[in-house]
């Protein structure tokens, strides 16, 4: 608490204490109406003064103003427990707001704590001397000690160490990495001192760019936020405008009609009326929902840019993916050697000799698979032939690797493959040797991803890749989406789901999920754009509406999970508040509903609702 | 020219009305309060003094919430 809150909290606590006392010493009348006015006016001074000075400003429907108006108007009337009570409550109510509002802003800045306070650096004598993470140059060494933040993003010269990364990756558990890996500043060393080459600056860097985002993503606001925005703008003059009919429509039909006009009920009546006009819990329990499903969503990995996105995600009916890189892994693994005339391992040899000099993922698999040492030496005469593979000599021998148009137009009699994947036909000397099949991994959880999607409510997902038809196919069948295109150049994905979001208009949103690399038009195209594991790549960080920090499809779920949980709750928001200040007022004009019972809904509407917003941090 | 400033201010309402008041200050092309954050994001007019344009903002404030603080 601090210290205003303190203050209050006196104020409030005094003035019960003085009612009590009240109470105890029993009704000696000229005493209890100085009790009462002590209280009501140690705890709504500052109401009154408020008030005082909204008049002064000329802001008629400034809630200070009108719930002075309510609480002189009953002292008035005489009803002094009424004024006092409608005080200290709405006060109470304003207490607690404000301490749930500091509460969670304190809760999310936790949940988000990976913005490091400094970095340790060698001086001359080898001492550490802690410094300004963003002072630090690109290129120095700095030293991470354990149970320290790793400040800035770099790669470790010296040491290892196991690293807790669940701040940024939601995973827990903990990733090792040793001289040569990169590590990520917010990622937590557990174990080892490590020295850390910083290769980026800090405020470049993965975690300052994530508080970026964070803080940040307060300004995209939501059609709910908007509405309520509107609401509470009409509201409260309209509830005043009510107050105002309650007051006299009712008593000079009455005296028209010849009968006793009861001015005072009535003024009882439209004072009640202004006690609910404050739109305040309304106005705040939705911000802070969102605030807190941002601030959970980010503890689970993933980072939304803004509410908005919120409720886009959680409208989402079709999630449509890129391949590879997103539901593949993206590295090219050899699967399978067919119809070897020869020894595999052998056969492997031959073509990683002949492919040793490209870069190509193809031949950086192949390398990859060839159980022996690659040995340049061995190869000469590399010819490459565009568009169809590469002739190499290899230990003396002629070695043909590539596709089966190469294997026609040197006339060598090849077997296809019935595998779907991209094949490498090897020929040794003009002789048939058989064939590699290499193949893009699924991730381990790119079925389950999808099953997941179905369950949160996505009707339909689709594929979109620019590899062969056969190998999309083969991948579509096994994580089993619906819809799959394949062989599309970049601008083709753009136009591919411009089809797909035309098909879908009036009818759900369409999320586009991919790992940033070559898609950030498609990205920005989409009604919102799902970075996968994107941390490392500005275009795609900047071009999403959501990123997700880990390399996990499933993750895609979570996030509309997250979201649909938020937005129910903004909603069950707006319907409950809404409707308990509506019976509020039609109690209260029929004379059911008394001063008290209007303050205490007032009251516990807020409680409830910030209450219910503060459960969007879970997720 | 957009500038961001910290503010406090305890009620979602007036940070409400808080926002649309600063929209309103002459010089201010367009301005956010993110309440929860405890923003005041301002994009100013391109010839605004931004010094006259603030004093200006803090005394529309606080015309609202006596309350408010925005650090400058």
């Amino acid at each position: 608490m601090n210290k205003k809150q303190k203050k209050m909290l006196t104020c409030i606590v005094l003035s019960i204490v003085i009612i009590i006392l009240n109470v105890i010493i029993g009704p000696v009348k000229w005493l209890e109406t100085g009790l009462f006015a002590a209280a009501y006016l140690i705890v709504g001074h500052d109401v009154l003064k408020k008030g005082f000075r909204g008049i002064i400003n000329r802001r008629a429907f400034d809630e200070n103003f009108l719930m002075a108006i309510a609480t002189v108007g009953a002292i008035v009337l005489g009803e002094y427990t009424e004024a006092a009570a409608v005080m200290i409550f709405y006060q109470t109510g304003e207490l607690f707001q404000s301490y749930a509002v500091g509460k969670s802003r304190r809760a999310v800045s936790e949940l988000m704590d990976i913005r490091p306070d400094y970095a340790n650096m060698e001086n001359e004598s080898g001492e550490l001397i802690k410094v300004q993470p963003d002072e630090v140059e690109t290129g120095s060494i700095i030293v991470v000690l354990p149970g320290e933040k790793v400040p800035i993003d770099g790669v470790i010269s010296e040491g290892a160490a196991s690293f807790n990364t669940s701040a940024l990756t939601g995973e827990s558990v903990p990733r090792d990495a040793s001289e040569g890996d990169e590590v990520s500043s917010g990622f937590i060393n557990l174990s080892g001192v490590v020295k850390v080459k910083t290769s980026k600056e800090f405020s470049q860097s993965t975690a300052a760019k994530i508080m970026e985002l964070v803080e940040n993503a307060g300004e995209r606001k939501s059609k709910s936020e908007n509405f309520i925005s509107k609401f509470a703008r009409v509201y409260t003059p309209a509830v005043c405008i009510a107050a105002l009919a309650v007051a006299i429509a009712p008593p000079v039909f009455l005296l028209i009609s010849g009968n006793e006009p009861q001015f005072s009920v009535w003024i009882y009546r439209a004072l009640t009326f202004l006690v609910v006009s404050c739109p305040c819990a309304l106005v705040m329990s939705i911000p802070l929902t969102f605030f807190a499903g941002i601030g959970g969503a980010g503890r689970a990995g993933v980072l939304i840019k803004g509410s908005n996105y919120i409720e886009t995600l959680a409208g989402v009916k079709q999630v449509v993916f890129d391949k590879t890189g997103t539901m593949t892994k993206g590295v090219f693994k050899v699967d399978a050697v067919h119809h070897n005339v020869i020894d595999e391992q052998k056969l492997l040899e031959y073509a990683a000799h002949a492919e040793c000099f490209s870069h190509h993922p193809i031949a950086a698999s192949l390398k990859k698979a060839c159980s022996s040492e690659i040995d340049e030496i061995r190869v000469q005469n590399v010819r490459e032939i565009s568009g169809l593979g590469i002739s190499a000599e290899v230990d003396g021998k002629n070695v043909l690797a590539g596709n089966s148009k190469l294997m026609q137009k040197m006339n060598i009699g090849y077997k296809d493959c019935h595998d779907t994947g991209t094949i490498v036909h090897v020929a040794i000397d003009g002789e048939y040797a058989g064939h590699i099949v290499i193949t893009d991994e699924i991730k381990p959880d790119a079925a389950e991803a999808v099953r997941l999607l179905k369950k949160v409510g996505v009707t339909k997902t689709v594929m979109l890749t620019g590899d062969l038809i056969q190998v999309a196919e083969k991948v579509a069948e096994k994580i089993r989406v619906d819809e799959v295109y394949a062989e599309l150049l970049p601008q083709d994905k753009v136009n591919e789901l411009e089809k797909i979001i035309a098909r879908a208009s009036g009818g759900g949103k369409v999320a586009f999920v991919g790992d940033g690399i070559n898609d950030a038009p498609v990205l920005a195209r989409a009604d919102v754009g799902i970075a996968m594991g994107a941390l490392g790549s500005d275009a795609a960080v900047e071009a999403a509406d959501v990123v997700l920090m880990e390399d996990k499809p499933t993750v895609i779920a979570k996030s509309i999970r997250i979201s649909k949980k938020c937005i129910s709750i903004v909603y069950q928001n707006i319907v409950f508040a809404i409707g308990i200040k509506l019976i509020c007022l039609l109690l209260s004009a029929v004379g059911i509903a008394n001063m008290w019972i209007a303050i205490f809904a007032d009251v516990g509407v807020m409680v409830i609702a910030v209450l219910n917003a503060i459960r969007a941090l879970k997720v | 020219m957009k500038k961001s400033y910290k503010i406090e201010v305890d009620c979602a309402g007036c940070a409400n009305n808080m926002e649309q008041a600063v929209n309103k200050t002459k010089g201010v092309k367009s301005a956010i309060i993110n309440f929860m954050a405890g923003k005041l994001n301002i994009d100013f007019e391109d010839d605004a003094d931004i010094n006259a344009v603030m004093a200006e903002v803090i005394k529309n404030c606080k015309k609202i919430e006596s309350d408010c603080e925005i650090y400058i």
